[in-house]
């Protein structure tokens, strides 16, 4: 069966067609002139960047047979072949993972409670003032904007080499990062029990303590959780500047060229920072599973 | 005035036994979580060698330094910063961009309404997953060794690890698409490339757009990291004019971060705004 389309008179077609046309162009004409400066700042970026085509092009060869390489033994066989082999140090490496692990997690417990202390300062509805609130404030952007391996890299000198730099470091980056996110767990609380409590007499201690803290702690227990893989992965490249762990040896076997070791350090870290992730996903959900689904 | 009438607990125990004997598994669980985890911070506070002798020397050691540092004074070499900063922007913004064009084809193989057989989908993941496991300053060491020292191996490494991140973030976005407008288009008699550049990035490219800038804002930072391998830009200078203790001219390095870190905030949630309009920025 045809269904006949009734089509509008020309004079009205041609009108609304302009229009159409007009707003189309104007649309185009925006995202042409976006398009063309964002070319622009690509081209002055490729050059400040000294961006070398020539470059990329005669080694990336390199790169496809670095991977080869790393996954070739010394004797020239695949690296999967002989396993005993290939992770010949797992028993040290292993013992620097473990290194590893133990300094994102003192960093981050350390972190945690010094954000957990100054979030409230920090928090738009639970601040005592206003210039508390501005300083604390940028306290925590300093802290969370100078990158975790400068701090290392600073702390190293005045601590001396060693893991005691690396957990510094982390704490003093997971504090900036995670008294933001608690204080802006905090500014979503509900201010009515804070009110029930203050309406008893007590003091601004208590109202946090019984009024606020009930409503958040899941929150901050979760977002800590989220930090310590964070951090995991951090940790592993605090060696590089001899703040601890397993990046002290991953870097040395990438500058002296142990292909074999790259491949297996790396393995080993991916595989850690996998079990992490997972098992800190399983615990967050058991723990906070009911509370948090909203 | 009536009162309230007295609750009989007797009653409400026998009713409720479960609020009023909670069994002992559910009431030792979280002190025995807060022993477990103060018993393994102790431990780790014993195997990393913490000690208060050298806590107490290395915070006067800081505090010294801290007073070094004061005024910040780049001395004769602030053309030479600016240039360094101007190099460490660019790898961010190259960077970002490289992986964005990269990570977007791969996205759709990776996204569950594109592709809906698990056997392409599976091995592009656990592939993207991978390369998110290794961090940005270790590829950057592979890529020293592959194109040589300088800002071009910076750029190399931020494009593969964000590479592994975006591959993710647009293939979430994608899954999170409106099947309606495929549908549509597929009514209408498109075909499968069709339905992707009719149907599906029209919705998700607003949402890309908003995790590029945000990627070009974060990898600032991470720019300012890999110079200290040896990748180029600011992080360069930073790291050795820590290492020959030059204080003042680190502090004046890193407010020059500072600053660029929060220019470059602003810029991009202002431009994010502009993209996204008033929903929620992600």
């Amino acid at each position: 069966m045809a269904t006949a389309i009734s089509i509008l008179p020309a004079q009205q077609l041609a009108t609304l067609n302009d229009a159409y046309r007009k707003a189309v162009a104007r649309k185009r004409l925006k995202a042409t002139v976006a398009a063309a400066v964002f070319c622009a700042a690509l081209f002055v970026a490729a050059l400040g960047a000294d961006v070398n085509l020539h470059t990329f092009f005669t080694y990336f060869g390199n790169f496809l047979s670095y991977f080869d390489r790393i996954l070739t033994l010394d004797s020239g066989a695949r690296v999967w072949t002989d396993p005993l082999e290939w992770f010949w140090g797992l028993k040290k490496w292993l013992r620097l993972l473990g290194e590893t692990l133990l300094i994102s997690y003192v960093g981050t417990l350390t972190g945690a409670v010094f954000a957990f202390a100054l979030n409230f300062f920090a928090a738009q509805n639970t601040s005592p003032g206003p210039w508390v609130r501005f300083i604390v404030r940028r306290l925590l952007e300093f802290a969370r904007t100078v990158p975790g391996i400068v701090f290392a890299l600073i702390f190293v000198i005045a601590f001396g080499l060693g893991p005691m730099a690396g957990v510094l470091a982390i704490a003093i980056h997971t504090t900036g990062a995670l008294g933001k996110l608690f204080a802006e767990i905090v500014e979503n609380a509900d201010m009515k029990p804070v009110e029930g409590i203050r309406s008893t007499g007590a003091s601004w201690l208590s109202c946090m303590r019984f009024a606020i803290l009930p409503q958040v702690s899941a929150g901050y227990a979760s977002y800590a959780l989220l930090r310590f893989e964070i951090n995991v992965r951090e940790a592993s490249v605090m060696g590089f500047v001899g703040a601890g762990g397993i990046g002290q040896e991953l870097v040395v076997a990438i500058r002296k060229f142990y292909y074999s070791d790259v491949s297996a350090i790396l393995v080993t870290i991916i595989v850690t920072v996998f079990i992490i992730d997972i098992s800190t996903g399983w615990l967050r959900g058991r723990l906070f599973g009911k509370e948090t689904r909203r | 005035m009536s009162q309230m009438p007295r609750p009989d607990t007797a009653e409400l125990r026998a009713k409720y036994p479960g609020v009023f004997e909670r069994p002992a598994s559910a009431r030792l669980a979280m002190p025995a979580m807060i022993v477990g985890a103060l018993a393994i911070f102790v431990y780790g506070l014993v195997d990393l060698d913490f000690s208060p002798t050298k806590l107490i020397t290395g915070m006067s050691q800081l505090g010294w330094i801290t007073m070094m540092m004061i005024p910040p004074n780049p001395g004769s070499s602030f053309p030479l910063y600016m240039q360094a900063l101007g190099e460490t922007l660019s790898i961010a913004l190259l960077g970002t961009t490289l992986a964005a064009l990269l990570a977007l084809p791969v996205s759709l193989l990776a996204a569950r309404n594109v592709i809906p057989s698990n056997l392409i989908r599976f091995p592009v993941r656990r592939f993207l997953d991978s390369i998110r496991g290794v961090d940005t300053l270790i590829w950057a060491l592979v890529w020293i060794n592959v194109v040589g020292l300088g800002p071009f191996a910076g750029v190399l490494a931020i494009m593969v690890s964000d590479f592994g991140a975006f591959g993710k973030l647009f293939s979430e976005a994608i899954e999170a698409a409106d099947r309606k407008q495929v549908e549509g288009i597929r009514a209408s008699g498109g075909n499968a490339l069709h339905e992707i550049r009719f149907g599906l990035l029209p919705q998700v490219l607003p949402v890309i757009a908003g995790q590029v800038l945000y990627f070009i804002e974060s990898n600032t930072r991470s720019a300012t990291i890999i110079g200290i391998v040896g990748a180029g830009g600011i992080g360069l200078q930073l790291a050795e004019q820590i290492r020959v203790l030059e204080w003042q001219k680190v502090s004046f390095l890193i407010l020059m971060i500072l600053i660029a870190v929060a220019a470059i905030d602003f810029i991009s949630s202002k431009l994010r705004f502009a993209i996204i309009g008033q929903r929620a920025v992600v």
